[in-house]
């Protein structure tokens, strides 16, 4: 199978995420090309293979609709079966704007392929769905994170310019980084994070103080962040810290995997859910079922009587 | 200003999920129904543009009669009027479909802001919104976290990875597509409430707007396989309380 890798740069910066469409191209076959929006003096992507590659410079920041319309191009020549996105803020923006150009069928955040049946979760991964494909091309995207290439990505490609003509209407005017002031979670050996399963925010305090008691620092979901519970800097998860704590006590949070992306490689981790089939439990090397209002005071107090 | 929100009825993720007889989705018979949260995010700013604008909104849903319950809350919340689609097929709908058949409702009412959730909770497949803008010709920008209007254009905040934000200015027409903590959604007040089951409830039948089919089969729905393997604590707090400090003492290093 033909496939065609979408891969990403922002802020004059090549996302390594391009490694991950590789990692899954490889699973049809070697025929694979590749489309970038990117700087050609710059980083490029380690493959074999044609590069189609439209100058940053003269492209400016994301613009959706002349990325759609220099990818319909290639498309053209390039003739694929499959055009891969990761999916991410760049891969479903795009890719359901090429998909209804070509009238093309679009898998979204794909987890598995097996004999060519690609598998993509449903009801925060409680659920899955395997769909085959039927008609081509198809389009997909690919969660973060689920096709990890194992090894450093190598080969030189080779570029073929091109460009398109397209202002549209819209325009990225600026960007705003994210807020990352006062306590860095991100050095904490121990982590206690807030879920919506907490229910209102009188009942950070209980969260906090089993933190305290372990020597570490509370953090949140992002419901709690986005009811202002909490204050952004302590979420965990894609939008907002990446941790690796020694010990990570997920307190009434159902492990969505945005949240998972930013603390599975935690060493330990403890999930207090009521809910046994929530998803973290994926993850969790221990899973006590029960109310976290309940529970977390009691072993607050087990631990501080040490 | 005419303004027109997407939202879709899904269940509640706590809920335990069996598959449907048909294998291609879930059982939903029992399961306990509630709004979309990305769509709350859509219906509260397409409310206080309402408020901004002095426009007129309209909240749309497809699906079989128990939506209706949903478009209530949004009506509660201060959406004008509800379109109710009716279609009892639409779970096994692609996106495209979907996104088609609001197009196809949407086309010539002359919408100046479209608004939907960045994605569904229970099919996930963050593609309705972008759909309907490409059909309609419109602008279409996902994953807001901001939202300002002015003088018939719109400022917007995209949300990337790491909680970097772009800053997006396009003019209407637009299709904007919600993402979690743009705005806090009001409850519905008890007078609201009372207020919505007096505003106009049209249906429409999903079959005069479906005109292209879907692109994709629905494929099978299952359970995935359980990885994870961890230890299951259950029982009395106080017993929960002290096996955990136990493990977390022999595990880790933390309490040494
Ligand atoms: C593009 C994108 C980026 C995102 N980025 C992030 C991110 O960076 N970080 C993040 O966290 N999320 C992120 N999300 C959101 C994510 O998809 C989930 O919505 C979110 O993680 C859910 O948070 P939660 O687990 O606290 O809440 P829920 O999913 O509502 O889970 C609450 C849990 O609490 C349990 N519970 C309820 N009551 C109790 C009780 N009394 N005792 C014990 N347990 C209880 C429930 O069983 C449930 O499992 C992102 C989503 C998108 C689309």
């Amino acid at each position: 199978m033909k496939t065609l890798l979408v891969a990403e740069y922002r802020q004059d910066t090549l996302q390594e995420n391009y490694t991950e469409l590789i990692a899954f191209a490889k699973r049809f076959g070697p025929e694979m090309a590749m489309f970038l929006v990117g700087n050609g003096s710059g980083e490029l992507p380690r493959f074999q293979g044609p590069l189609y590659l439209a100058e940053a410079s003269e492209c400016g920041e994301y613009n959706p609709g002349l990325h759609k319309r220099l990818l319909q191009d290639v498309v053209k020549k390039q003739q694929p079966d499959m055009i891969v996105f990761c999916h991410s803020s760049y891969g479903w923006d795009l890719a359901p704007r090429l998909a209804v150009g070509l009238k093309a069928a679009q898998i979204s955040e794909v987890v598995a392929e097996q004999d060519g049946k690609l598998t993509v979760p449903a009801c925060n991964s409680k659920l899955s769905r395997t769909v085959e494909i039927t008609d081509k091309p198809v389009v997909v995207t690919l969660q973060a994170g689920a096709f990890p290439l194992g090894s450093d990505p190598d080969g030189t490609p080779e570029i073929i310019a091109v460009s398109a003509e397209y202002t549209g209407n819209s325009r990225l005017t600026g960007y705003e980084a994210a807020e990352r002031t006062g306590v860095d979670l991100t050095r904490s050996e121990v982590i206690v994070s807030a879920g919506r399963g907490i229910g209102k925010p009188e009942n950070v305090p209980i969260i906090a103080e089993l933190a305290r008691a372990l020597g570490g620092e509370y953090g949140a979901s992002r419901p709690v962040v986005d009811s202002e519970w909490v204050e952004h800097n302590r979420q965990v998860g894609t939008t907002g810290l990446t941790v690796s704590p020694k010990l990570y006590v997920a307190c009434g949070i159902s492990g969505a995997v945005q949240h998972l992306a930013g603390m599975k490689k935690s060493e330990f981790v403890v999930a207090i859910n009521t809910d046994r089939d929530a998803p973290i439990g994926e993850v969790a090397d221990v899973f006590a079922v029960a109310d976290l209002k309940q529970l977390v005071p009691v072993l607050t107090e087990k631990i501080q009587a040490r | 200003m005419k303004i027109l929100v997407c939202i879709k009825q899904v269940p509640d993720m706590e809920s335990k999920f069996k598959i449907d007889g048909d294998g291609l989705w879930y059982e939903r018979d029992e399961l306990a129904w509630r709004m979309n949260e990305y769509d709350e995010y859509g219906v509260e700013q397409a409310v206080q543009l309402k408020e901004q604008t002095g426009g007129d909104l309209t909240v749309l849903s497809i699906g079989p009669e128990r939506v209706k319950e949903t478009m209530k809350k949004a009506l509660a919340m201060g959406c004008d009027r509800g379109v109710h689609i009716s279609d009892d097929l639409c779970h096994l709908r692609d996106s495209f479909e979907i996104g088609s058949m609001i197009a196809e409702f949407a086309k010539d009412k002359g919408f100046d802001m479209i608004f939907t959730g960045m994605q569904s909770q229970d099919r996930g497949s963050a593609q309705v919104g972008v759909i309907v803008a490409e059909l309609l010709e419109m602008e279409g920008i996902t994953t807001i976290v901001g939202f300002d209007y002015h003088q018939h254009r719109i400022t917007v905040r995209r949300e990337l990875e790491g909680g970097v934000k772009a800053v997006v200015e396009a003019p209407l027409p637009a299709v904007v597509t919600c993402q979690l903590g743009l705005n806090i959604p009001r409850y519905p007040t008890l007078p609201n409430i009372m207020k919505a089951k007096k505003k106009e409830m049209v249906t429409v039948d999903g079959d005069e707007l479906n005109r292209v089919g879907s692109l994709q089969q629905p494929g099978a729905m299952s359970v995935p396989v359980k990885q994870g393997g961890g230890l299951y604590l259950d029982g009395q707090v106080e017993d929960i309380a002290e096996r955990l400090l136990a493990i977390i003492k022999e595990k880790t290093s933390v309490l040494a």
